[in-house]
Order: C-alpha cells, then sequence, then structure tokens
C-alpha cells in the first residue's frame, strides 16, 4: 500500500484516473521510459467499466460480458510496465503549472509532474425526477458498480428509467446473473430516430451495431419495457412505488428500487479546475474539454484522454489514452521508441464511427433534462428547479450568480449532480443556449480534504505573508 | 427606451450597487441597475460576510463614525428586507474576535487599536484587548496556541451571499429595471441627461451613480470624477456544514447561519479571479486549526478567490461631480458592513441630488490629491 | 432490495449504529450497507430528509457516514474492515468528530 510520503517529489508523466484510457496511458509512456505514476480514489483500478477486475466476486464471465473481461489485459499491461499505480489516492488538485494536489489515507502531498493526462472519465448525466433523491433511488451505474464489485445484484421489485447503452446493458448483466428486474421504462423520445437516422450506416459499420442488437433483444425477451415521457419516485421516508404515465394514463408500480439512468457524461471538475477551456456539445448536451488531435488541451502540457474528452466509450478511451502518452513521450524523451501512432488514430476511428448514432438516438427529451416544480436539483444544497427558474427570471442569468444566491454546487458533490442541469435551467429560462450560459467555475479542492491536510502542505514565505500581516 | 424612464442609472450590481438601489427605489426613482454578466470580477461573491467595527478608522478618524453608523442601522436594514421579501439575511451583533496566535501578534493588534484610539476625532467603539482566560470564556474551543485577542461588541455578521440575493429580490420587488450583461463602456453627459452606452445599446438617464466597484477606476473620469483604485486578490477556505460551535465572529474565521465555516483574509496582489494559490489556503487552513483545533478533521468543500474593491487608501469614495452635475461615485471595500448606509443614506442624498457634506465631505476622493501635495 | 450472487468470501463483521453487519472482504461501507438492506445511511444537513448510496462511485456523495468516529467519509471509497464501527450521520456533522 503505497503512502503519501512514498510519493517522489515529481514524475514525469501523472496520469489521473484507472480506467481504459489512464491504465493504456501509464502502460505506453512507463514502457517508454518514463516516470509515471497513476493515481486513482477507488480500492482497485478498472474505471466504471472495468470496475473491480481482477477482484470482482462475479466469476461466471457470461454475466458480465466479455467487454468486460478484456479490461484484464489492460490492468496486467499497467501493472506490468513499471508505472507506479497508486490506488486510495485522491487527486483534489491541478493547476496550470502542473502541480498535482493528492491525498492518500488523509495525508496529502502536492506533486510535480511534467505532463499531466486526466482520464477521470465520465460520470452518469444528472436525471432530476420528482423524488430522485429518496432511499430506493440509485443511479443505474451505482447498481452495476454494486455487482462488479460486490457481485450484488437486485433482489426486491426493481424498476429501471431512462435510456441509454449503459441501461440496457445492465439490464441484461441483472438478469443474466439472477437479479430481479420487474420493467424498463423507456423514456427516450420515438422522434430521436429521425436525426439518429442519418448516422445509421456508419453505425451498421460499427462494432456496437451487432452487440447493440443483440443486447436490446436479449433484454426485451425477458422484461417488461413500457414507453414514457414522465417519471415520479413516491414515497415518505424511501421509495414506495413509480407513478409513470403512458400517453394519457397515469400508473403506478410498488418498488423498492428504482434504477436512474440516462447516458454519461464527461467528468469535468478537475480540466476546469485547472483552467481547461471547455466547450458546449450540442449533440451529447454536455460540456466537454477542448482539445487537439494528440487530447492536449488548452492547458500546456495538460492533456485529457477518455471518456473525459467526450464520450466514445471504453475502446476508444484507451486508444484516446495511447495517443495521450505517445505526445508525453514525445515531448519529454522524444527519441524512445513508441507503438505507431497512425495504427492507433486508424482504431480510434473505427470505435467513434458509431457514435453520432447512438448519441442522437439516446439524446435525453427536454423534460428529463430541465425539470420544474419542486424536483431537487441540486441534490446535496436542497435547490429546486423552481428556485432555479425563478431565480433566473429574476435577472440572473449564469451558474456563478445562480450559485451565489442559492447555493445550488456549493455542497460537496461541487455540482457534479447539478450542473449540467442549471445551465439547461437557465438556458431555457432566458431563451439562450448552454454555450452561451457556460458552467460553474471550479477551484481546487475538486474533492474535500480536511483542514489538517490543507494545513500539512508546504507553504512558501510570501504566501505565509498573504495571510499573517 | 425614451430617455426620460429612468431618474438614476446605477452602473454595478454587486452589493454596493444594489443596495445604493433599492434606496434610491425607496425614494421614488425609477432605477436601472446595469451589471455586467456572470462572470464579471464580482467581489460581491467573494466576500466574508462581516459587519465589522474594530480596525476601522486609522488613517481617517471619521470611517470609524460612518461605520458605525451603518452597524447601528444594520438590524432594521435586515428587518426591512426581511419584510419586503420574505428573506432573512441572518444579521447577528453578538460581537467579534481578532485572535492571536502569539504574544508578539497580541502586541501588535494592541499597538493598532492604540494608534486607532489615539487619533483626534475619533469615537470610542470599546474595542478591548482581553488575555487568553477571557478569550476562553466567549470561544471555549480556541487552541492552546491562542494567548489572547481583541474584542469589540459592535463586530456582527450576515449572510453575505443571502443579502445579495435579497437584494436582487429587493429591486425587483420595487420595480428597478435589471440589465445584466449591459457593461458600460462610456458615459456622456448631453442635454441635461447622461447616455451610457452598453455593450447592448445606449440607456439614459437623468443621474448616475457609480458603483463598479474597481471598474469605477475607469468610469470615474468619464464625468469628471476620480476612484483610484489597487485591486488585491482574497482567498477564502470554505468547510462542509456543521453543527453550531462558534458564537462569535472571528475576523478570519466565521461560522455561517448555514453551519459552514469561511476561513479567509489573506491579501495578494493579483488581479486574476481564476487564480488561486494553494499556499496561501494552506496558511489560512493552519491558522484556523491552530486557533479551533475540533477543525482538523473538517472537509474543505471550497475555495473561493476574489478580487476586492479596495482604494488607494482603503477608504470609501463619495462624491459628486462638479463638471457634471448628478453623477456620484459610491465605491468601497466594505460592501456589507457599509450596505445600510448605502440603502439608508447614501442613496437618498443622491435621489436628493447632493451629498451631505456634514457626513460625507472626508470620504471625497479628492484627499488623494492634499496627500499627494502633503 | 440486493442479494449477494455468491456467498462465498471473507466474512468481514462492521456495526452500524452498534449492530452487527455481515459484510464481505472487498466490500465498500456503501456496499456493505446496501447488502445489508439498510435503508438510509445519513440525513441531510439541510432538511434532514434521509438520504442513501446513489452512484456508488464517490460522485455524489450521498453515503456520507461517520466510519470510526471521523464524520463524513465516503462510504463508496472506504473498504470495510473487521471491527469497522460506522454511524448513520445525522444532519450537519458536529466539529470534532
Amino acid at each position: 500500500m503505497t503512502k503519501a510520503s512514498d510519493l517522489a517529489p515529481s514524475y514525469d508523466l501523472v496520469v489521473i484516473g484507472g480506467g481504459p484510457a489512464g491504465l493504456a496511458a501509464a502502460a505506453l509512456a512507463a514502457r517508454a521510459g518514463l516516470a509515471t505514476v497513476l493515481f486513482d480514489e477507488n480500492p482497485g483500478v478498472g474505471g466504471q467499466i472495468y470496475r473491480a477486475i481482477g477482484f470482482s466476486p462475479v466469476k461466471d464471465r457470461t454475466i458480465l460480458g466479455e467487454d468486460y473481461w478484456a479490461g484484464a489485459e489492460l490492468a496486467a499491461e499497467a501493472k506490468a510496465s513499471g508505472a507506479s499505480i497508486v490506488t486510495g489516492a485522491t487527486v483534489w488538485s491541478l493547476d496550470p503549472a502542473r502541480l498535482v494536489g493528492v491525498s492518500i489515507a488523509g495525508q496529502a502531498r502536492l506533486i510535480q509532474a511534467g505532463r499531466v493526462i486526466i482520464a477521470t472519465g465520465s460520470l452518469e448525466r444528472p436525471f432530476p425526477v420528482s423524488g430522485w433523491t429518496l432511499p430506493g433511488v440509485m443511479s443505474a451505474g451505482g447498481a452495476q458498480t454494486a455487482l462488479k464489485a460486490q457481485g450484488l445484484v437486485p433482489s426486491g421489485r426493481t424498476v429501471m428509467a431512462g435510456g441509454g447503452p449503459l441501461l440496457w446493458l445492465l439490464a441484461a448483466q441483472i438478469m443474466r446473473a439472477g437479479g430481479r428486474l420487474d420493467a424498463i421504462l423507456d423514456t427516450m423520445p420515438r422522434r430521436n430516430w429521425l436525426r439518429a437516422l442519418a448516422h445509421l450506416p456508419d453505425f451498421v459499420l460499427s462494432p456496437y451495431f451487432a452487440k447493440g442488437l443483440k443486447l436490446l433483444r436479449e433484454v426485451r425477451a425477458k422484461v417488461r419495457v413500457i414507453r414514457t415521457d414522465r417519471i415520479e419516485a413516491v414515497g415518505g421516508d424511501r421509495l414506495r412505488e413509480v407513478v409513470f404515465t403512458v400517453g394519457a394514463d397515469e400508473r403506478r408500480m410498488p418498488a423498492d428500487l428504482l434504477l436512474l439512468h440516462q447516458g454519461v457524461v464527461p467528468n469535468v471538475n478537475l480540466a476546469i479546475a485547472a483552467g481547461v477551456a471547455h466547450a458546449w456539445n450540442e449533440r451529447q448536451l454536455c460540456f466537454e474539454p477542448v482539445l487537439d488531435g494528440d487530447f492536449t488541451s488548452s492547458v500546456p502540457g495538460i492533456a485529457v484522454a477518455g471518456d473525459g474528452a467526450g464520450i466514445a466509450g471504453g475502446t476508444a478511451a484507451a486508444e484516446r489514452g495511447r495517443i495521450a502518452a505517445i505526445a508525453a513521450v514525445r515531448a519529454l524523451r522524444p527519441a524512445a521508441a513508441v507503438p505507431d501512432l497512425q495504427t492507433i488514430r486508424q482504431r480510434l476511428q473505427r470505435e467513434e464511427m458509431g457514435r453520432a448514432f447512438l448519441d442522437w438516438l439516446n439524446r435525453p427529451a427536454d423534460s428529463f433534462r430541465q425539470p420544474t416544480g419542486d424536483t431537487i436539483v441540486c441534490r446535496c444544497e436542497e435547490v429546486t428547479a423552481r428556485q432555479v427558474r425563478d431565480t433566473a427570471d429574476m435577472g440572473c442569468e449564469g451558474p456563478n450568480q445562480m450559485k451565489a444566491f442559492l447555493r445550488c454546487g456549493m455542497g460537496p458533490c461541487q455540482g457534479r449532480l447539478c450542473g449540467l442541469t442549471v445551465t439547461e435551467l437557465i438556458a431555457a429560462q432566458r431563451g439562450t443556449t448552454p454555450a452561451e450560459v457556460g458552467y460553474y467555475r471550479l477551484r481546487p479542492p475538486v474533492k474535500p480534504i480536511t483542514l489538517a491536510e490543507l494545513a500539512s502542505l508546504p507553504i512558501a514565505e510570501a504566501e505565509r505573508k498573504a495571510v499573517e500581516r | 427606451m425614451a430617455a426620460d424612464d429612468y431618474d438614476v442609472a446605477v452602473v454595478g450590481g454587486g452589493l454596493v450597487g444594489v443596495a445604493t438601489a433599492w434606496g434610491l427605489a425607496r425614494e421614488g426613482c425609477r432605477v436601472v441597475v446595469l451589471d455586467e454578466g456572470d462572470r464579471a470580477m464580482r467581489a460581491s461573491r467573494g466576500n466574508f460576510a462581516l459587519v465589522w467595527v474594530q480596525s476601522k478608522g486609522l488613517g481617517l478618524p471619521e470611517y470609524a463614525g460612518w461605520t458605525i453608523r451603518s452597524s447601528n442601522a444594520w438590524a432594521g436594514f435586515a428587518q426591512t428586507l426581511k419584510e419586503e421579501t420574505g428573506l432573512d439575511v441572518a444579521f447577528q451583533r453578538p460581537g467579534g474576535f481578532h485572535l492571536a496566535l502569539s504574544e508578539k501578534e497580541l502586541e501588535a493588534r494592541a499597538n493598532v487599536l492604540r494608534r486607532l484610539h489615539n487619533q483626534p476625532g475619533i469615537v470610542d467603539y470599546k474595542t478591548e484587548i482581553l488575555d487568553r482566560a477571557q478569550v476562553a470564556k466567549m470561544l471555549p474551543d480556541i487552541g492552546s496556541e491562542v494567548v489572547g485577542g481583541s474584542f469589540c461588541p459592535l463586530d456582527g455578521h450576515v449572510n453575505s451571499l443571502r443579502l445579495f440575493r435579497t437584494l436582487h429580490a429587493a429591486i425587483k420587488t420595487r420595480s428597478v429595471t435589471y440589465l445584466p450583461s449591459h457593461r458600460v463602456e462610456n458615459i456622456t453627459k448631453e442635454g441635461g441627461e447622461f447616455r451610457l452606452a452598453t455593450e447592448q445599446g445606449e440607456i439614459r438617464a437623468g443621474k448616475v451613480a457609480l458603483a463598479a466597484g474597481n471598474a469605477n477606476m475607469r468610469l470615474a473620469p468619464m464625468v469628471g470624477l476620480e476612484a483610484p483604485m489597487k485591486p488585491e486578490r482574497g482567498q477564502i477556505v470554505v468547510t462542509e456544514r456543521l453543527r453550531p460551535f462558534l458564537n462569535h465572529p472571528v475576523v478570519t474565521l466565521r461560522q455561517t447561519d448555514e453551519g459552514t465555516v469561511m476561513i479567509g483574509d489573506s491579501k495578494e496582489e493579483s488581479v486574476d479571479p481564476a487564480g488561486l494559490t494553494i499556499g496561501v489556503s494552506a496558511t489560512e487552513a493552519e491558522r484556523a486549526v491552530r486557533q479551533f483545533p475540533l477543525l482538523a478533521n473538517v472537509n474543505v468543500v471550497r475555495t473561493w478567490s476574489a478580487i476586492r474593491v479596495m482604494t488607494q487608501d482603503g477608504f470609501p469614495i463619495y462624491d459628486e461631480s462638479e463638471t457634471h452635475p448628478g453623477a456620484f461615485t459610491v465605491c468601497c471595500h466594505s460592501g456589507v458592513t457599509l450596505a445600510a448606509n448605502h440603502a439608508l443614506t447614501v442613496a437618498p442624498m443622491i435621489a436628493r441630488g447632493a451629498l451631505d457634506k456634514s457626513l460625507v465631505a472626508p470620504f471625497s476622493a479628492r484627499r488623494f490629491h492634499v496627500q499627494a501635495a502633503g | 432490495m440486493y442479494k449477494r450472487l455468491d456467498e462465498a468470501g471473507t466474512a468481514v463483521t462492521i456495526t452500524v449504529d452498534g449492530r452487527q453487519i455481515a459484510a464481505r472482504a472487498g466490500d465498500t461501507v456503501a456496499a456493505a450497507l446496501i447488502a445489508a438492506g439498510i435503508a438510509h445511511c445519513r440525513t441531510t444537513p439541510v432538511s434532514g430528509a434521509p438520504r442513501a448510496p446513489y452512484c456508488l462511485m464517490g460522485v455524489c456523495f450521498e453515503c456520507l457516514v461517520t466510519v470510526d468516529g471521523i464524520g463524513s467519509r465516503q462510504g463508496c471509497l472506504v473498504p470495510v474492515r473487521e471491527g469497522m464501527a460506522v454511524e448513520t450521520q445525522v444532519g450537519k456533522r458536529e466539529a470534532g468528530r
């Protein structure tokens, strides 16, 4: 178990996040001779897609599927590469000079990086429906993590709602594992097909086409799928039932567990705090970093790879990590041998081919992204959609002023579960675009650290004088 | 917009601007507030929320009296805002502390207070130096390194972000026109009215009140005024919400009504509000833990950094233009402490069209020339 | 709400508000709570509403609990350990614990 005090003061390359992008990047860079460290805050590497790879109690390989087990090779490569892989390590700060703030077991350090690859991946898009804060309502990703890492499957009355590839995959995994799933409430608007259709030819040629069709057939054969455009989680101290509409009818379904999912979006907090420029992606309805072909950001020496660079899936993430790592090697050790970049780019292109179709098809409806009334938007500070809308009407035209007025985004999650919603609500209410409205300004620490940890960091004389006067 | 639609254009939608605008609206003026956008350098989103008296006025004794006037008006001001908006800004005046972590710091503190009190014409605001035992009676959780401190019974604090929101809600209730993303580029006076060129067209008003913080430096000369500023950056560390443990604000550490603990009071010569110096946050944290060791394991959930509105000598500037009658500056660092004055005293003067010299003459920017000549 | 696919694995006993809970090596605190069918793990500091683990990936901070006397730990990032004492976090955290 690596302690904070075991870390070197500096590394050629610091990789943040141990999912496919981070693992592939660290492996390539270390093999090319860069002093490389990879930090991941979870107990093991793998990220979300390969969560608990090497440790999963799920032994029947058919349950999670072969795509999951492919992660084992990536993890093994990274381990064998000579990179230092440090789990349980939370990176809470990154500045434009590539000083990395990291905490391990309550001890904080500042580490200087020659180059940084942010591979913090994605998180699930907020799904702010009425009652989504009730115990018994979880994100589908959360349920999948419990399955991969602890072999837990839903056993009570279980409803899934939303859409997107992960939802269908989890449904299949739950059924294969002998779990219980009473219904899937499909919230993806039918009219999405209109925009998606133009991209169908590319999708047909992509590796996802056959897999996707098979998965849909597998799930539909076993689980009732109901299309709806309104969902409510109802209960006092915990979920009791799921209320939804079908056409003009309101239906109620008693439930112990409601799993929500409407796609994933880049986890932008660390990159934004580091000063990386971001732009709105209208197709994927999220902010993503502005990057060049090597995934280098607007901040010199800082790259963003994997789904954090824009959603493209796990296999693409690994290729992106390799490309970013090659750029780091070329900058720091130009003479080192690296794999052929063109080959990697071609593989990446193939992986990304079907993405436009998937994005348009699984684009969540406005009503599930822009809630109304008393639906909670900011879970930490319990700020409602009505409050955000009313305050926008008062003249508040951006998320930072909104945060000051209502405290949305000020809780411990630091806007991860409300940022996109607040931006979209302001845009909707003021008749402008999310691109125009922008996102929260974020500063370190992007994950909470204790005052004692902060106090333990090195302090320069001028910095002390700025406070002690 | 017809030429005479607004009696007063307030430039700046921060605490100083909206407090002034609210006061003007209460006087019956038709008011427009011209503000920048979401990414404006906005001290009102990064202030420490003290309504603070001790230490004010060293070098300009009248500032002490002006501060106490606002401190005394604050309870009524907060009550009126509550009646108008239903929002409670959580004003409290339990008395506040400066804490010293060494005999040297305590001696330096005592010296400042001595020099302050020895000025001719200063009002007595009853700040006293307390030893460790006296401090511990009121602040039982202080750490062993705290040797003493100063205490002023007039010191208090509010929830300043809620104050900011409340004032915006209050001006809306009073039909003030609020125009964000209307950065003022130029101001001229033609035919008895002011014309304010903004990125979204021209706004006209009979009078203009410059409450644009450090941007007053740029704007004031357009109407024959001046506002010499020296902006500086301050950083604040904010913790998660805690159960109440601290009954008095300390100048560098306070617990908000929501439970979070704010730790701050750094000064750096920087005007980049996006930047943050970790070593400065570390120093703030280190001192906080020495002052209150029970905070060691508490989580920091945010840091803020903001650019202080600071005049060159640190004191407010209230002025009216001789060359452009009807143009005023309302400019100060302490937008929270002085909010009651801006709303209840300065705004009525502007509404009447003339500053009351008996109250604000010492705060004219002309003082900078006197100092330069001397 | 959840069952374990496989009851094998090393048993680890933790306490939750003083009550013994059977967990497994490899569980995080949040996973152990879910497996034990514990409905909520904290009440919010704002309204006092009950909350339970939501994302299980370190993002949502809904699974904040007191672990061995230290408040506001992210239950989904803390592996269980034999004898670990977990407590529901009620409202605002108390300074000093």
